[in-house]
């Protein structure tokens, strides 16, 4: 039998692609990346056990996720009149885990995100965790994790994606 | 450039009936007066007494300019404490939450110890203490603060002397009790964790928006009502989910704001939501009514449960939303920046759903990542931007002003009514003059 897993580095260029949609805004393209069931996750503790029960940063479904996008194209959106950009340094994705009964593959990558709104910076750094899913050929994600290093922090506005 | 300090005078020429001066949000110096007046002679929120279940528990913060402990003593009375070591000032705890070892506060400088309750309790070498006029006794502890536990919530007075606990709350305090009363088991645990929201604006700008009803249905328009709008798109068959029933109300009418009705306490206390609120129309939480009935029969399980208040200001530090168990804080930090605190409870003998609604709540709306908190903390700046340039001084608060309001604020009134506002201002005013000398 052949062996159909997908290669490491075919997902690390996944996980890069990913980063560059955001950081080129368009997060349409990025939508579509998530499975129906996606979530977008950012605890606000170490450790954190899951996003019901404790407060998240971000614990968004794909409802979500098209609200805030949809407001980012609404004419009032105020506190993006003057937009904010971003960018991604990656580290190099890893394969953290496999699981071959749910065709799933866990990814780890560290990383740095500078968000800009002309004269204000925030940097943030974490390591973001890609549940991703191979469907109909194509990867998906189910969820995509991210641990911020200086989750505990008091934070200012974080207005785009991570 | 007016000097504010020791002139009550000047500082009360700043507040009119219906308008406010900008340097109430924009001098430095003014700020400063606020930590040393205003902040130590009001009653300050400082934290919730399971934030330190156990003997020897600590959580520690800042009330204006001054580092405090929170701690639960040896007689399990839960005591605010200074955070300042009695030999050269050095903060002694610097952990948000800790427990101390062997029930002894320890200098991390000079290994000074003290008691739960603050007394001293060790000083190396102590004999080189002798006959130089400082005593080493117990006496030279740790200051301990005035605080009153009012059912679970812990408020301190700074000052050694000043008005008391209930006469500065009054009856807004039946905000806190109906947020506790929605507990089957009759009290409420922090749970959930705590969002620290850096606001680069005065303190003011976000108390006056928690009781302002005329700005969601402008500010959050694009999020909420983006919300709204693919919500009823998606042509849904299925039930509403929570993330939807929480944002929608954002975006309702003038009347319904309007309606919703404000009561406006003494001491710059208010409420909206006195008729109803944007929390009123959620959902029921499975098994969680059931539980109440049983805990308080029907009849008094139906009213605690029918008051949904929006926004409750203890002025000048708290605000809380009883209906969903969700407090904000406000930690001022300079003229210009204020730390947002969004903690959340626990309802005890209440279903894990009501801590989700919560945690759901504070994140959709309050996080530093929220679309409603982005345009809420854009428009705070852009009036502190706005106010340091030149042109008015006087800031508009006219809306629905009566001139009775001057000797009797207190009473309810249509929620669109800015008279919230112009009570926090007689307020401020009133307690950072007081204890000045006149003349």
């Amino acid at each position: 039998m052949a062996d159909t897993r997908l290669s490491e580095s075919l997902l690390a260029e996944f996980v890069y692609r990913e980063a560059r949609l955001l950081d080129e805004k368009h997060f349409e393209e990025w939508y579509g990346l998530f499975t129906d069931d996606g979530r977008y996750w950012m605890p606000l503790t170490r450790g954190q056990p899951d996003g019901e029960t404790h407060t998240s940063l971000f614990f968004e479904d794909k409802l979500l996720l098209k609200v805030r996008i949809e407001r980012m194209k609404h004419p009032n959106a105020y506190s993006q009149q003057q937009p904010s950009f971003c960018q991604h340094v990656l580290q190099k994705p890893a394969l953290e885990q496999t699981q071959p009964d749910t065709g799933e593959y866990v990814m780890r990558t560290p990383f740095m995100y500078l968000e800009t709104q002309l004269d204000r910076q925030t940097l943030l750094a974490g390591v973001a965790y890609h549940r991703l899913v191979s469907i109909d050929g194509e990867l998906r994600i189910r969820q995509k994790k991210i641990e911020l290093v200086n989750c505990d922090a008091a934070l200012p506005s974080i207005q785009l994606l991570l | 450039m007016t000097i504010y300090r020791d002139d009550p005078k000047a500082i009360r020429a700043l507040v009119r009936a219906n308008s406010v001066h900008r340097d109430v949000y924009v001098d430095g110096a003014l700020f400063d007066v606020e930590m040393e007046q205003l902040w130590r002679n009001a009653w300050i929120y400082v934290g919730h007494d399971s934030q330190v279940p156990e003997v020897g528990d600590f959580y520690s913060t800042l009330i204006g300019k001054d580092p405090v402990i929170l701690v639960r003593a040896a007689d399990e009375r839960v005591r605010v404490l200074s955070n300042r070591c009695a030999h050269k000032g050095t903060k002694l705890v610097s952990a948000v939450h800790g427990k101390c070892l062997g029930s002894l506060f320890r200098c991390p400088y000079h290994g000074w110890t003290y008691r739960l309750d603050g007394t001293l309790r060790t000083v190396p070498l102590k004999q080189g203490y002798d006959g130089t006029g400082f005593d080493t006794s117990s006496a030279s502890g740790l200051s301990e603060f005035v605080s009153v536990n009012y059912r679970g919530f812990v408020f301190t007075r700074l000052a050694p002397q000043g008005i008391g606990f209930h006469e500065y709350f009054g009856d807004s305090l039946s905000s806190i009790d109906n947020m506790v009363d929605r507990a089957p088991g009759g009290r409420l645990e922090v749970a959930g964790g705590v969002l620290r929201y850096l606001h680069d604006c005065n303190w003011k700008m976000f108390i006056e928006n928690l009781n302002d009803a005329m700005h969601p249905m402008v500010a959050h328009e694009s999020s909420a009502g983006t919300a709204k709008r693919l919500w009823r798109g998606a042509s849904p068959s299925g039930p509403t989910p929570m993330v939807i029933e929480q944002f929608t109300p954002f975006v309702n009418d003038y009347e319904f704001f309007e309606k919703m009705g404000v009561k406006v306490y003494e001491n710059g206390h208010s409420y909206t939501g006195v008729n109803f609120s944007i929390h009123s129309k959620y959902s029921s939480v499975g098994p969680y009514e059931k539980s109440m009935i049983d805990a308080y029969g029907e009849e008094r399980a139906r009213s605690i449960l029918a008051e949904a208040r929006h926004n409750t200001v203890y002025y000048p530090s708290l605000t809380i939303k009883g209906a969903i168990q969700a407090i904000r804080v406000a930690r001022p930090l300079a003229v210009d920046k204020t730390l947002i605190e969004s903690w959340t409870f626990r309802l005890a003998g209440a279903p894990d759903e009501l801590l989700a609604r919560t945690t759901t709540y504070s994140r959709l709306i309050n996080a530093p990542t929220s679309v409603v908190g982005h345009d809420d903390l854009h428009c705070y700046r852009a009036i502190q931007e706005g106010l340091a340039g030149s042109g008015n001084e006087w800031i508009n608060l006219h809306r629905n002003y009566s001139p009775g309001e001057s000797t009797h604020i207190a009473g309810v009134y249509g929620a669109t009514n800015e008279v919230p506002m112009r009570g926090q201002h007689q307020a401020w005013a009133k307690f950072m003059t007081l204890g000045m000398p006149d003349e």
